[in-house]
């Protein structure tokens, strides 16, 4: 600290006047862009939780498609492609509801954006930042599961332009809902400690009724319907008819793909999270007053 | 109206967290360049009247301005212009960037932030710039939370407790870096529990207690002359006597006259500021 003196004299004044403060604020994109970018960092420095994150759905892919390989699917597809449609959508709601639930719960415990609040960064750029982490993460994991499922199982990937629009919207919806759910969520746990918890129960539990680590056709017909009121049954159907052959529509429940249902409950979901973040949001803990 | 060289003015500031009145009547006004401490025990109400000030809290009751400005409704200009230190925020930071990327990170929020590698280098993190956060102790966490509160160049800093769990070695720079900042015209309010540390930095102190300011004055003339009088004792035959005065010399004198030359055990003390602290701060008890 012996610096400290020299370096006094060159300390600048404090600033009087405020009438350029307003027009030299940076903007909510800039500072949003330049929290994505310490997002990314601080996400992709951790190296052995990045890892175990990304591979643990790739893993249990595998898994999964070895234990239930002699049941085959039929109708000219193999059980490995009923779960790896399965698995993306389940990777979906994993990069983006449990990084974000933990993440943010975990920051407002520590007083970090306690921290960023006392600042003027724009509450939006916080909101930018983690958006930017979850489109990286979730398109990593994707390209990550599609991969290894085109490795171990010949999962082919949709030639028709239909089936890739109708990826890039379930997809778009899909990381947009449980994004925003995932935020709500994050309101709930009490402190650090408790967030794994309190967020992975519900999505787990969603992930074992909704066709994501149990084919559809085996959760009994009234957790089906439980599933059903929730977005991850929906995303994990649409990914199938993305992923599978038509002709595997006759193994839906429904016995349609239901593009339209699931569109519009994606988008309920969309609305309901938006209400709840907007209502729960909170820069403090619980435990600062 | 608030006067061009009022930094904050506080009136009748009250906070009730459910029916327990943490700040009950708080009247304090900083003028712009002072350094302000704000002395109370733990529990006294200084973390909370401080967060009303800092925009995080919201008022009971009373009357806010800081630099002009009401903090419960004011934007982003607003607190650009001001520097937050939390209290013991240091576990926020547990974290894989380093140093230097923290605080240019902090720097692009502001319109007109300093240099990061020159506010680095005036907590004296120099050396651990291109660290990992997580690799820090706590005194140099600290450091990088002063770092975040003024790269930013604030008008007007908060530091809630900022020394605590420090050395005395680690205490004594910290104390000359906020001297180094209060010498470039920053605004200082300081809450701490070490009178000493009250009595380095501020130029004005109001102490705390029982979410009541007890007084407000230059460390030297805190609690009034009436806390500061005299105390003679004195051995008689029936015991140890005693009496406070504004004139000691008198009062010696008229008992060297009464026992005929020395006084038996005669001590004649002033209070420290330690003392009519004490006293302030147990008034409130």
């Amino acid at each position: 600290m012996s610096a400290m003196a020299e370096r006094s004299a060159t300390l600048p004044r404090a600033p009087g006047g405020d009438g350029a403060v307003e027009a030299a604020l940076p903007g909510p994109w800039r500072a949003g862009l330049a929290r994505a970018g310490i997002e990314l960092k601080t996400f992709f420095r951790d190296k052995q939780s990045v890892a175990f994150v990304f591979s643990l759905p790739a893993v249990l892919l595998v898994l999964l498609g070895s234990i239930f390989r002699g049941m085959a699917a039929g109708h000219g597809m193999t059980v490995g492609t009923l779960f790896a449609a399965g698995l993306i959508g389940g990777g979906i709601a994993s990069t983006s509801f449990q990084y974000l639930g933990i993440g943010i719960a975990t920051e407002r415990d520590r007083g970090m954006l306690k921290r960023l609040r006392g600042t003027p960064m724009p509450a939006a750029a916080y909101f930018i930042g983690k958006t930017g982490l979850v489109l990286v993460c979730t398109v990593t994991e994707t390209v990550l599961l599609i991969a290894v499922g085109m490795l171990i199982d010949n999962l082919h990937l949709p030639t028709a332009p239909g089936r890739w629009w109708t990826f890039t919207w379930v997809f778009l919806l899909g990381t947009v809902c449980f994004s925003l759910l995932g935020i709500a969520i994050s309101s709930l746990p009490k402190s650090a400690r408790s967030a794994t918890a309190v967020v992975m129960m519900p999505l787990t539990v969603l992930q074992f009724i909704s066709g994501v680590y149990v084919p559809a056709t085996l959760v009994p017909t009234w957790l089906r319907d439980v599933a059903s009121f929730f977005p991850l049954k929906w995303i994990c159907q649409a990914l199938r008819s993305v992923f599978l052959p038509q002709q595997a529509v006759v193994l839906e429940p429904a016995g349609s793909w239901e593009h339209g249902h699931t569109a519009l409950v994606l988008l309920a979901w969309i609305v309901i999270g938006l209400v709840l973040c907007l209502t729960t949001f909170r820069w403090r803990s619980s435990r600062d007053g | 109206m608030l006067n061009a060289d009022t930094a904050v003015r506080v009136s009748g500031l009250r906070k009730q967290y459910g029916d327990v009145d943490a700040v009950s009547g708080v009247d304090i006004d900083i003028r712009r360049g002072e350094v302000f401490a704000l002395l109370g025990p733990n529990g006294a109400g200084k973390t909370t009247t401080v967060e009303i000030l800092e925009g995080y809290r919201r008022r009971d009751g009373g009357t806010v301005e800081v630099l002009g400005e009401d903090p419960q409704r004011a934007g982003r200009a607003w607190r650009a212009r001001i520097g937050i230190v939390l209290q013991l925020a240091s576990e926020a930071e547990a974290t894989e960037l380093t140093v230097r990327e923290m605080v240019r990170h902090f720097a692009g929020f502001y319109p007109r932030p300093k240099d990061p590698d020159e506010v680095i280098g005036l907590v004296g993190l120099t050396a651990k710039a291109r660290s990992r956060i997580h690799q820090l102790s706590g005194g140099q966490l600290r450091r990088l939370d002063v770092a975040l509160g003024i790269v930013g160049s604030p008008e007007l800093m908060f530091l809630d407790e900022p020394t605590t769990g420090f050395d005395p070695e680690a205490r004594r720079q910290f104390w000359t870096l906020i001297e180094d900042l209060s010498g470039s015209g920053t605004t200082i309010l300081l809450t701490t529990h070490y009178l000493d540390e009250a009595e380095a930095l501020a130029d004005r102190v109001a102490v705390i207690s029982g979410g009541r300011i007890r007084a407000t004055g230059p460390p030297a003339d805190l609690g009034g002359r009436a806390a500061r009088a005299a105390s003679v004792s004195w051995q008689d035959g029936d015991g140890r006597r005693s009496m406070r005065t504004d004139e000691p010399t008198r009062v010696v004198a008229e008992l060297g006259a009464r026992y005929g030359g020395e006084v038996p055990g005669l001590t004649v003390t002033r209070p420290t500021l330690e003392d009519i602290y004490l006293e302030l701060i147990g008034s409130a008890q």
